[in-house]
């Protein structure tokens, strides 16, 4: 099967799932659930759509395929402004509650953390972004430490409120945001259209790359804010999920065997909308709610990772 | 030309080019040689801007490398390293197709077709074309790199140790490759090697660097000495001639 084929079943199977979504079980009041499922499907194509092509291009930038953004420490990050809001102003202060402005808050500061890490990365020339990934992980550990702290002291009650933004939903998504998050995704994804052709060559190597003309670091220092830039927006609006883009990038590297971006990103992206659409269905209508999506995916993922560990480890 | 101005590198504390001059003479074939640790592959990285220089200036065709845009460098000089590794999945052709990105940025014309079926059949590849590079031998690979230098058909061609894995007949070959792209096409080429025979036989000048200094530099009747290569290797040497060419013997 070509790969245009493949782009084709897989544009067909997420148009079916995302019917099958919107149209399963409508029921009589259709006039209600209608626009609500289509706010819900819609929210869905434009996170994973989002998720699958930071973490594609993050992994060509990194050479390595068992990475995601989230190891910058984007997520934790996420949970310790929540955790941080709640702790310092209570659960019923705008901060939190005003879903717009927690919104730009949280995207605020993740774009600011990055841009500082990158600058004080950048600096000197000659950094090796393994360096960056490492100072990364610290960082994101050290939230992780600090998220804990607060929550340990927290009023047990506002805890609730934290947890239920420690997890990916897209059962209560916030309607409000998409138009917001729509308009930055759209400016992002734009700005990022003359950078597509630099990925294939960018998944040489750093030296070829450079040898073939590609100004290395000013085109992955640009790569890198618009992979924070989109992190943090789909994280703001549906909670740390960047694990998704794990499953999703080497879903994709593995059924088209290529190393074209074109087929990768835009396979990508169909995969994703497929595992979303598909994971919630069966959070809705197989677990009627009694479990979340970011659990499902988690579980999936994670045998998945398991899969591609003991898959590497014997061609090593 | 390529002109190296008192250039100097350093890792740590360690200085491993200390203000090395020399000149390249344009379309000829120079070679680097000396031994392991010397600063070649680190001055022919500079060169080709794969690593930053902590002082001094390169110049090609009198253009401070630091100030050309990145993409007409990538017209003007190719490198192969030393070692190579990538991490994706590539067939041979689909390898030597990346060197026509500088021109094509993505999107091969015609003409780029031409040049990655020439640097095939330069490299005698076309059997093995459609093959992905992990299923070939190391020489076989070797030879697929230096096609896609070939491809990107630049004026100056950098390459270091390149018969590395590389069997006599297709030593023999590739530098005769490279005299024809000096020869015919004008080329300046530029080879870091250890076979001091074939160095001997190929090139035009030859520079020797020896713990991050150039000792010496000069034509290969020059350098291809007793006295010479006694000083860069610190062994003895007996020299031959045979058929024209000095032949170093230094197996004892
Ligand atoms: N990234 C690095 N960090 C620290 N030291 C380095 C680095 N790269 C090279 N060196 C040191 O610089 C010196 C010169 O290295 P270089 O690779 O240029 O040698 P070479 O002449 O090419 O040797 P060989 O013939 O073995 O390839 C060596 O002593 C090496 O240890
Ligand atoms: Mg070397």
């Amino acid at each position: 099967m070509s790969n245009k084929t493949k782009l084709i079943l897989l544009a067909v199977a997420s148009l079916a799932f995302a019917l099958a979504f919107i149209f399963i079980d409508l029921g009589r009041n259709w006039d209600y659930a209608l626009p609500r499922r289509l706010e819900k499907v819609y929210a869905i194509v434009l996170t994973g759509g989002v998720i699958a092509f930071s973490t594609m291009i993050f992994q060509t930038i990194t050479n390595n395929r068992i990475l995601t953004p989230s190891i910058i420490g984007l997520d934790s990050l996420y949970l310790l402004i929540q955790t941080f809001l709640i702790f310092v102003f209570g659960s019923m202060n705008m901060a939190v509650t005003n879903e717009n402005i927690n919104f730009v808050i949280s995207i605020g500061f993740m774009v600011l953390f990055a841009s500082l890490l990158y600058k004080l990365l950048f600096k000197g020339e000659g950094q090796n972004i393994y360096f960056l990934l490492l100072v990364g992980i610290i960082f994101g550990t050290f939230f992780g430490s600090i998220t804990e702290f607060m929550q340990v002291l927290i009023d047990p009650n506002e805890f609730l409120i934290v947890q239920d933004r420690m997890f990916a939903s897209f059962n209560n998504v916030k309607t409000d945001l998409l138009l917001i998050a729509t308009v930055l995704v759209v400016i992002v994804a734009v700005y990022s259209l003359r950078f597509i052709k630099y990925l294939d060559v960018l998944s040489l190597g750093k030296d070829q790359a450079v040898n073939l003309g590609v100004d290395y670091d000013y085109v992955v220092k640009r790569l890198l804010i618009i992979i924070a830039i989109l992190v943090s927006i789909s994280t703001a609006l549906v909670g740390p999920i960047t694990f998704l883009g794990l499953l999703v990038a080497n879903v994709a590297h593995q059924l088209f065997n290529t190393y074209q971006h074109k087929y990768l990103i835009i396979g990508s992206v169909f995969i994703s909308i497929i595992a979303l659409v598909g994971g919630q269905l069966i959070v809705e209508r197989v677990f009627t709610f009694s479990t979340t999506l970011s659990v499902i995916i988690n579980f999936i993922g994670g045998v998945y990772f398991i899969y591609l560990l003991l898959k590497e480890s014997k061609s090593w | 030309m390529v002109d190296v101005k008192n250039v100097s590198k350093g890792y740590g504390n360690k200085n491993v080019i200390s203000e090395v001059s020399v000149k390249i003479a344009k379309g000829k074939i120079t070679s680097f040689i000396g031994p392991n640790g010397a600063g070649k592959s680190t001055l022919l990285s500079m060169i080709s801007r794969l690593i930053a220089k902590d002082a001094g200036e390169i110049y090609i065709d009198g253009m401070d490398l630091t100030r050309c845009k990145n993409n007409d460098l990538a017209k003007k000089i190719s490198i192969l390293k030393q070692s190579n590794h990538i991490n994706i999945r590539l067939t041979v052709k689909e390898l030597v197709s990346f060197g026509r990105f500088p021109y094509s940025q993505g999107r091969l014309t015609k003409e780029d077709r031409k040049f990655i079926n020439e640097a095939i059949r330069y490299m005698e590849l076309e059997e093995i074309q459609d093959k992905f590079l992990d299923q070939l031998s190391g020489g076989q690979r070797q030879r697929a790199y230096i096609a896609m230098v070939i491809a990107q058909d630049t004026e100056y061609v950098l390459l270091d140790e390149p018969l590395n894995n590389l069997d006599m007949k297709h030593s023999v070959q590739i530098m005769k490759v490279l005299r024809k792209l000096a020869d015919e096409l004008g080329k300046t080429v530029i080879i870091v090697i250890h076979d001091i025979n074939f160095a001997s036989c190929y090139s035009d000048y030859i520079v020797a660097l020896k713990d991050g200094r150039v000792i010496k530099e000069g034509t290969t009747d020059e350098i291809i000495t007793p006295s010479v290569l006694n000083e860069v290797y610190e062994m003895d040497f007996k020299i031959e001639e045979i058929n024209r060419e000095k032949i170093c013997v230094f197996y004892s």
